[in-house]
């Protein structure tokens, strides 16, 4: 697939825009056999661009935002964030997991305040910017409840607000929702998309939801099955402001997801 | 959009109900869980009279209940002294075996050197039986407290690292590369994430660890000794005492079970949102 062509004010980043791998393979060696987890991977993602990645499980999705958080290094080609070579751990970058990954012995507050403790930020500016997403995120009157007093989607809203309390910008998101029932992942989906809107951070969001990755994505991802390598990128095409009902009925969205069924139906026909 | 409630104490979805027992339903709740236990006891002590009154087995084989609580009572300060000596020794290992105990575990979960180097050591010290070794230790440290002390932290100790180390362990690895994306130092990520999380395990460790230093007080004691409830129930049996000697043994059981319960106290105080999730069972971790 081309660059994309934005359409509207996010214009691509200079010097290869916010996350950008090239040429990148990520082999494990086990006891018994090497396995290549991914190959041939290059991407190009703008800053403030939403992109999603689907693809068969074990395809090396969350080795990619791995990669990208310097959590791995990859065998061969290169990583870059916001242009700079990723060699370690990187701390520009928020990262929620699918489980949400919570402190027990801390309320919701002191959760997403971990960040800050962590960062040693100002005690003042972490405690505004955590009143300011937990109204964001509709936590209000959950600040002081214990993880597992919260419901499964509120405690992925505390991880969100985890992530996004340094402002960073880039957020990897490892199949966020993909524990939740169908009626809470619709919610925090719509919410994801006011969020992004809202804070223009750049998300990496790997997902099993052919109809998530399709309503929040301006680009889709998709991969093949291991050794994984992306099969195409496709341009979903929808305005940024997407009301759910009416972005399932529009056009560009039975365009992507029909597009998304075939080549990940081919994949696993292959093989 | 999510319903956005600002007063707390409208019900909210989301947040699951915690019940708020008053004070009638607790003594209630206390009472329905704890009629068992207390009638087993009950019925063993109707058993020990019914057998003793009898006559079925001769009275200085086995003394009657009222007999060893006469004795109790009798010699209220004998015993008070040599149960505070022994206590003081279990609490003495019991403390150190915690203090020694999570620092080897600290250091072999970060060197996985140390690990190897330290580990069988351990097992090796573990499998040997601690009352074999208690005659050479009151040969070595003489029949003051420090070898009743050093039996108590040799017993103790093997259950305070083994549950620190599953606790260190069993931290959610992501919670640890959450950690390293917050930039935080290795300090940082044992004291705010790896501590806390395997404090769980290490109360289960630590209330086997209580009970076995009482056992491996009196076994220093048993060996060479002048003092403690070793020493009582040693002289009550060269003087076939079976009424004292049956009463050091209750003073003894109840010294474990105190400090079991003084741990399990301290656990929930430590560990409130641990002790809420666990329920009511009685062991679910160990």
């Amino acid at each position: 697939m081309p660059e994309s062509t934005r359409e509207r004010g996010r214009v691509e980043a200079s010097r290869g825009g916010s996350v950008r791998l090239e040429d990148v393979a990520v082999r494990f060696r086990t006891k018994k056999k090497d396995v290549t987890a991914l190959r041939d991977v290059s991407l190009d993602v703008a800053e403030g661009e939403f992109v999603a990645i689907v693809g068969p499980s074990g395809c090396g999705k969350s080795t990619l935002l791995k990669l990208v958080a310097g959590l791995l290094k990859p065998s061969s080609g290169a990583v870059r964030l916001r242009g700079e070579p990723v060699t370690g751990p990187r701390h520009d970058i928020g990262y929620v997991f699918q489980r949400a990954a919570l402190l027990e012995w801390r309320s919701a507050r002191r959760n997403i305040l971990l960040q800050a403790e962590m960062r040693r930020m100002p005690a003042d500016r972490a405690r505004a910017r955590t009143a300011e997403l937990i109204a964001m995120t509709g936590l209000t009157g959950f600040e002081d409840a214990y993880p597992h007093e919260l419901s499964g989607g509120m405690q992925q809203r505390v991880a969100l607000c985890r992530a996004l309390l340094h402002e960073p910008p880039v957020l990897l998101m490892d199949e966020p929702f993909g524990a939740l029932d169908a009626l809470t992942r619709e919610q925090l989906n719509v919410e994801l998309n006011r969020i992004w809107r809202e804070t223009r951070t750049t998300v990496l969001l790997v997902t099993h939801s052919i109809a998530e990755a399709a309503y929040l994505a301006d680009r889709i991802v998709v991969m093949t099955d291991r050794p994984g390598t992306v099969a195409e990128v496709i341009d979903v095409g929808l305005p940024d402001e997407r009301d759910y009902a009416v972005t399932m009925a529009r056009p560009e969205f039975a365009r992507a997801t029909a597009r998304i069924r075939d080549l990940l139906g081919a994949a696993s026909a292959a093989d | 959009m999510v319903s956005q409630s600002t007063t707390p104490d409208v019900p909210v979805a989301g947040v699951a109900e915690r019940g708020r027992p008053g004070a009638g339903e607790r003594v209630r709740e206390a009472a329905a869980r704890s009629w068992r236990p207390v009638a087993l006891l009950l019925a063993c002590l109707v058993a020990w009279w019914a057998i003793t009154a009898a006559k079925l087995i001769k009275a200085y084989l086995v003394p009657s209940p009222a007999k060893t609580l006469q004795v109790m009572a009798d010699k209220a300060g004998y015993l008070w002294h040599h149960t505070w000596i022994t206590t003081y020794e279990t609490l003495l290992g019991f403390v150190i075996a915690t203090i020694v105990g999570v620092l080897a575990a600290v250091l072999m979960v970060y060197s996985p050197a140390v690990e190897r180097t330290l580990y069988p050591v351990l097992l090796f010290a573990q499998v040997i039986p601690k009352v074999a070794i208690a005659p050479l230790l009151v040969v070595w440290l003489g029949f003051g407290l420090a070898p009743k002390v050093v039996v108590a932290v040799l017993i103790a100790f093997f259950p305070v690292v083994i549950s620190m180390v599953t606790g260190l362990k069993a931290v959610d690895p992501e919670m640890i590369q959450l950690s390293a994306t917050m930039g935080a130092g290795p300090l940082q990520t044992f004291a705010k994430i790896r501590f806390p999380a395997s404090l769980p395990h290490l109360f289960s460790g630590l209330k086997v660890a209580v009970t076995l230093a009482v056992t491996g007080a009196v076994v220093g004691e048993f060996v060479g000794a002048n003092e403690g409830l070793g020493y009582v129930i040693q002289q009550a049996n060269g003087n076939l005492d079976t009424p004292m000697l049956f009463a050091g043994l209750l003073v003894m059981s109840l010294i474990g079970v105190v400090l079991f319960v003084l741990v399990e106290f301290a656990e929930k105080l430590l560990l409130p949102w641990h002790a809420s999730r666990r329920g009511t069972a009685v062991t679910t971790t160990y």
